[in-house]
């Protein structure tokens, strides 16, 4: 998932980051109100009313899983709909609607096969024609799919989406009803990963067909996940119903999940301890502190597959061909202090670019294990060889979208580099959509702040950002040998050969420096007590189909 | 929020009277000095003035600096941080009075541009009657029904924030009320004796104006003026809770109170010490508006 | 007065085409547009969009498409949510915001106008300053720090009421956002109830009715107060601009799903036609709403005649 406007991952919270703090079996509500203990006497009674409420950040755009791109919207649509895969408790791929496959010997074709149990919300049994019409809608440029992109390992998808050849001509073959084949262009060892994503998930062709663009909607739509819509009024709630012909529909306890949009993060504290609220989509940073001191049993905070980084515009002075000014800036920055002091929520502060991924060993330069005041030392040695100095100091902007997180992270960082360096910033915040205009042009841009969160459990969804042709490569950073090691990767069907390819790639772009980490993300939100089965997810897909209400 | 400009809705009943020359402001002083709330609010406001002005000098930090030691703490006199510091570590005494000057200077720029901009229309409208008059109340009737605030938000959204474009723009929603107060008095004013002994000496157009309407005008404008203020304040701090306000690391009253509001259970001091200034200041300035008002309407004698 | 209204009515399309040109240009020209996202879109997605939302037309044609589309009542298809037209998003946040500003500028004429008039009945008393400076707190403390407080008090700590959310306009879930947004009515309209009761008390018609030895509760209410009401009338059009724009903050803040948080939302993401939609929408609005002010006003004032 992209850390879209609308999505911005907050950050904060204090140390003993990756510690996660279960928020299960406590003993009273808030406020000390709840007349029995959590889960009854034995702890794991079940409530009689079986609702969950979910704080889900902003409305969704839509509930066609090919036409979203945000978190709130997938949130939703992993609760509708279930693709070939979906994603275990600790990132690992698990079966979906596909009970098994297989993989050929070069990688490249996978052969599924569907549960024959697996049905729609109206009765109708998922096929594998289904999945065949559902990727191909996903990428035909006709669907005006924002997302479609991300199904690019499968053959022809680059062709299809680029309107050059017919959707049909996809890699996407319907064996038999039960059977479903997927030819790839490249071996793509998290091309499973791919399939929990919502663009690959399937869509009931006779409902898409008769209701048009207009088919996402109550009384309408019908899904194969767990849940399945019932009410929808928009800026004010969306209500999902069990649904009784999914194929595990015995071991969902839910009977009705209740998803709130609330993009003001305070309004939405307010409400989770007003109890309107059982789970929060996130925290207000600046109120992490009280929340430690008063729910610290609710607080639950886990890593989250995400980088938070400066991007410097290498197109232009001072930034072109300065790499000794880009590290001086790198070393520069306290992140120990900025990740404790200023965001709080146990951020790891970052000093490679690619956060830890599964099968990855994270890069990070040797000043990563100098202290700070060596690092500082440094910086300084650097600054005064890129030609600066305290009678000619150095005059940066920094950009950054509006939003209070980046506003103050902005503030903290050009006071750290006006401390050790004397350099003179002016900060700039533009709003969301003219931020990404400002950035993506790359004529005015010198510092700009940028954030990235993986798409996939793998490093290439991140390393692909930086390729020279990338356009979200909003440094202008281009670097043959990178390019290089990333073709290799791609070409490579040995995961452990092809890490390390990746793992070269980020050294290279380590030494250049056309961005400068600053911290990992994490997850952070409040969970009432009662809500059970709640484990935290690295790309925090919580499904409601796992969580149940205890007795309170 | 309310829509800039429209609290002063009944000054154009107010004055209808005839405006008599120097006496009715020695007149209106006897009567303001009597009203104990707007003198002691005037006294509070110039108070704040020279407090803004002079007071971040007082302090050893600047409104920028962050004391890494003393991150988002309490008042404290050890460490001179009598107001406490923000979550950035900076001396909220220094940044309340900072912000006060920006605040102050939005209220009183914007304040002015519509002013200026209402005056000359009002009073050209006025004064030449007629049909310019009935186009250029029509514009103004046109420009009425435009859910203002609306663009601004928009313009603000779009062309980021600069600080003249606030004053511009809240000073281009406010002179309307202006211009329809102005027109009425010049309206009045003109079948004056004054005025037609002027005409008929032939004094233009143009001198008519400035000499003999405008002067006349200024007790209106008095009034229009200290309500008008404390209104561009609040628009200012609105926009700032839009996240549409001054560029860090600036500051504004209506960007301290925002921040403030969001820690109010953490941090009480962050929202109390910049509230209570942007409160004092825009209950002074309503009292002696209201003062003003009721010290220049001759019928309340 | 039949002929007074039509006039009127036609008087005011110009005006409302200067509000929808002006809108519909100026977000045109805003820099950004709607499907920059951060993964930025293959060219040809991008292409096909725009092709399907009508802007790779010139701009004076999409100006005409929109002005045809209205004239069917067809604010067009929203950018940002996908599944609804811009219609139907004014159709299910209209009645909300409605219901919301409506009752909050109910409760401010109801507050304001007793206030007001007690003030003038203990004109320069402790009593006056008391209830005239308690009515100022609404322009004097922001409306975003007011609402927080106000749920922090009753909905967190207290409980009595609900923190946010509509519950489909349930009197607990409206209570707090319509407080919050009549406050700073009540102030602008005691303070004119004030003014304006001042001078009528000192009107002849209101000794006479004394002298006759009216009891002071009759000569207030049933003589003073009408032609008492006369400017507070005329501030009704400017207060419902003013709770229109109020409303932005205060639907954040409480979560309402009215137009304000479309508005904003719109903005913020660029949905040209649901920003537009809703500007038109509103101005349509308070210009009937200036009219239908204008003819009660006439109603209330024997002196004005059209």
């Amino acid at each position: 998932m992209i850390a879209h406007s609308r999505v911005l991952r907050s950050l904060a919270v204090v140390a003993l980051s990756t510690a996660l703090v279960a928020a299960c079996g406590s003993g009273d509500g808030p406020g000390g109100r709840a007349a029995v203990p959590i889960g009854g006497e034995s702890g794991s009674e079940l409530a009689e009313r079986q609702v969950l409420r979910r704080g889900n950040g902003a409305e969704p755009q839509s509930l066609d899983p090919h036409k979203s791109e945000g978190v709130p919207e997938s949130n939703l649509q992993r609760d509708l709909y279930e693709g070939l895969t979906s994603s275990g408790a600790d990132g690992e791929i698990v079966p979906g609607v596909a009970e098994s496959w297989e993989v050929s010997e070069d990688g490249l074709v996978y052969t599924f096969h569907l549960r024959d149990n697996a049905r729609w919300s109206n009765g109708d049994p998922v096929t594998a024609a289904d999945f065949e019409y559902s990727l191909r809608r996903s990428v035909d440029p006709a669907t005006l799919s924002n997302y479609g992109i991300i199904l690019h390992p499968i053959e022809n998808a680059a062709a299809v989406i680029a309107g050059e050849r017919p959707p049909e001509d996809l890699g996407v073959r319907a064996l038999d009803p039960r059977t479903l084949e997927i030819t790839l262009g490249d071996p793509t060892p998290y091309f499973l990963g791919v399939l929990a994503h919502s663009a690959a998930f399937p869509v009931h062709r006779a409902t898409v067909e008769t209701y048009g663009d207009r088919w996402a909607r109550p009384g309408r739509l019908v899904s194969n996940g767990a849940f399945q819509l019932a009410d929808w009024v928009v800026q004010s709630h969306i209500q999902l119903l069990r649904n009784p012909h999914y194929w595990d529909a015995d071991n969902v306890r839910l009977e009705e999940v209740w998803y709130y949009p609330i993009e003001n993060q305070s309004t939405e504290l307010q409400r989770y301890r007003a109890n309107e609220l059982d789970m929060t989509y996130d925290l207000p940073f600046r109120q992490l502190r009280w929340i430690r001191d008063n729910l610290p049993d609710e607080l639950v905070i886990s890593d989250y597959l995400g980088v938070y980084y400066y991007g410097l515009n290498v197109t232009r002075q001072p930034f072109l061909d300065n790499p000794a000014l880009r590290q001086a800036l790198y070393l520069a920055i306290n992140r120990e202090r900025l990740t404790s002091q200023i965001t709080g929520a146990g951020e790891i502060p970052a000093y490679g670019y690619v956060p830890a991924v599964q099968g990855y060993v994270q890069q990070t330069p040797e000043w990563a294990t100098w202290t700070q005041a060596e690092r500082e030392a440094e910086a300084r040695q650097l600054y005064a060889e890129a030609g600066y100095s305290t009678e000619e100091p150095l005059r940066l902007q920094i950009l950054y979208n509006t939003h209070e997180n980046h506003r103050t992270i902005a503030v903290a960082i050009s006071s750290m580099w006006n401390e050790v360096l004397g350099i003179q910033t002016e900060l700039v915040n533009e709003e969301w959509k003219v931020y990404l205009e400002t950035r993506r042009s790359k004529q005015t841009t010198q510092v700009f702040r940028a954030g990235w969160i993986g798409d996939y459990n793998d490093a290439f969804s991140f390393a692909e950002l930086m390729h020279s042709t990338s356009a979200m490569n909003d440094s202008g950073w281009e670097h043959a040998p990178y390019d290089e090691l990333l073709a290799r990767a791609a070409a490579e069907r040995d995961p452990a050969q092809r890490a390390e390819y990746l793992q070269a790639a980020e050294r290279e772009l380590l030494r250049e420096m056309p961005l400068i980490p600053i911290y990992f993300y994490v997850t952070k939100r409040v969970v009432k007590p009662w809500v059970g089965g709640y484990r935290p997810h690295i790309q925090d897909y919580i499904y409601s189909r796992d969580l149940y209400i205890l007795k309170h | 929020m309310m829509r800039p400009g429209m609290g002063v809705p009944s000054a154009e009943g107010t004055f209808a009277t005839e405006v008599k020359g120097r006496s009715l402001w020695v007149d209106a002083w006897n009567v303001l000095r009597k009203n104990r709330a707007a003198m002691l609010s005037a006294c509070l406001i110039a108070f704040m003035a020279v407090l803004v002005v002079i007071g971040p000098w007082l302090s050893p930090y600047t409104y920028a600096q962050t004391d890494w030691d003393n991150i988002s703490i309490g008042p404290d006199w050890a460490s001179r941080h009598i107001f406490g510091t923000d979550a950035l570590g900076r001396d909220l005494f220094v940044r309340t009075l900072h912000g006060g000057r920006i605040s102050l200077m939005i209220g009183i720029v914007a304040t002015l541009v519509s002013l200026i901009i209402g005056i000359s229309y009002g009073a050209t409208a006025g004064y030449l009657g007629g049909r310019v008059d009935h186009v250029m109340m029509r514009i103004v009737d046109i420009l009425y029904a435009m859910p203002f605030m609306f663009f601004v938000i928009l313009l603000m959204v779009f062309f980021g924030r600069n600080i003249i474009l606030i004053f511009v723009a809240i000073g281009a929603i406010n002179w309307l009320d202006m211009a329809r107060i102005v027109r009425g008095q010049t309206l009045s004013l003109k079948r004056k004796e004054f005025v037609e002994a002027a005409e008929a000496q032939g004094v233009s157009t143009f001198n008519i104006i400035r000499r003999h309407i405008v002067p006349n005008l200024l007790g209106v404008v008095a009034v229009y003026v200290t309500l008008t203020i404390p209104q561009v304040i609040l628009v200012e701090s609105f926009l700032s809770f839009l996240g549409l306000g001054v560029q860090e690391p600036m500051t504004s009253w209506g960007a301290l109170v925002n921040e403030g509001a969001q820690e109010m259970e953490t941090a009480p001091w962050m929202l109390v010490f910049p509230a209570v200034f942007l409160a004092t200041t825009l209950f002074c300035f309503n009292f002696v508006g209201d003062g003003l008002r009721d010290a220049l309407d001759p019928k309340d004698r | 007065m039949l002929r007074y209204t039509l006039s009127r009515l036609l008087g005011a399309i110009p005006t409302l085409l200067i509000l929808i040109a002006l809108a519909f240009f100026m977000i045109r020209v805003a820099p950004g547009g709607p499907f920059d996202t951060e993964r930025a879109l293959p060219p040809e997605i991008e292409a096909n969009l725009r092709a399907a939302y009508h802007l790779d037309e010139p701009l004076y044609q999409q100006f005409a498409r929109y002005l045809g589309g209205l004239l069917r009542g067809d604010f067009g298809p929203s950018f940002q949510y996908k599944d609804f037209t811009v219609t139907e998003l004014i159709g299910t946040g209209f009645p909300v915001s409605l219901r919301l500003g409506g009752s909050a500028i109910l409760l401010a004429l109801l507050i304001g106008v007793t206030v007001g008039t007690i003030a003038a009945l203990r004109q320069n008393t402790r009593t006056d300053y008391t209830v005239m400076a308690v009515s100022m707190t609404g322009i004097s403390i922001p409306n975003f720090v007011m609402a927080p407080l106000l749920i922090l008090l009753f909905a967190v700590t207290l409980g009595w009421l609900p923190a946010g959310g509509w519950g489909g306009g349930a009197w607990n879930h409206m209570l707090l956002p319509v407080i919050a947004l009549a406050l700073p009515q009540v102030a602008y309209i005691s303070r004119l109830t004030r003014g304006s009761m001042i001078e009528v008390l000192r009107s002849n018609f209101v000794r006479t009715a004394r002298a006759q030895g009216l009891p002071e509760r009759t000569v207030i209410l049933r003589y003073a107060l009408k032609p008492a009401l006369l400017p507070v009338m005329s501030y009704l059009g400017p207060a419902t601009a003013a709770v229109i724009t109020g409303s932005v903050v205060i639907e954040q803040i409480f979560g309402v799903p009215g137009l304000g948080r479309y508005f904003v939302q719109g903005a913020l993401n660029r949905d040209y036609t649901l920003v537009m939609g809703v500007v038109v929408f509103y101005g349509v609005l308070i210009i009937l709403f200036n009219l239908v002010v204008d003819l009660f006003y006439a109603w209330l004032d024997p002196k004005v005649k059209y």
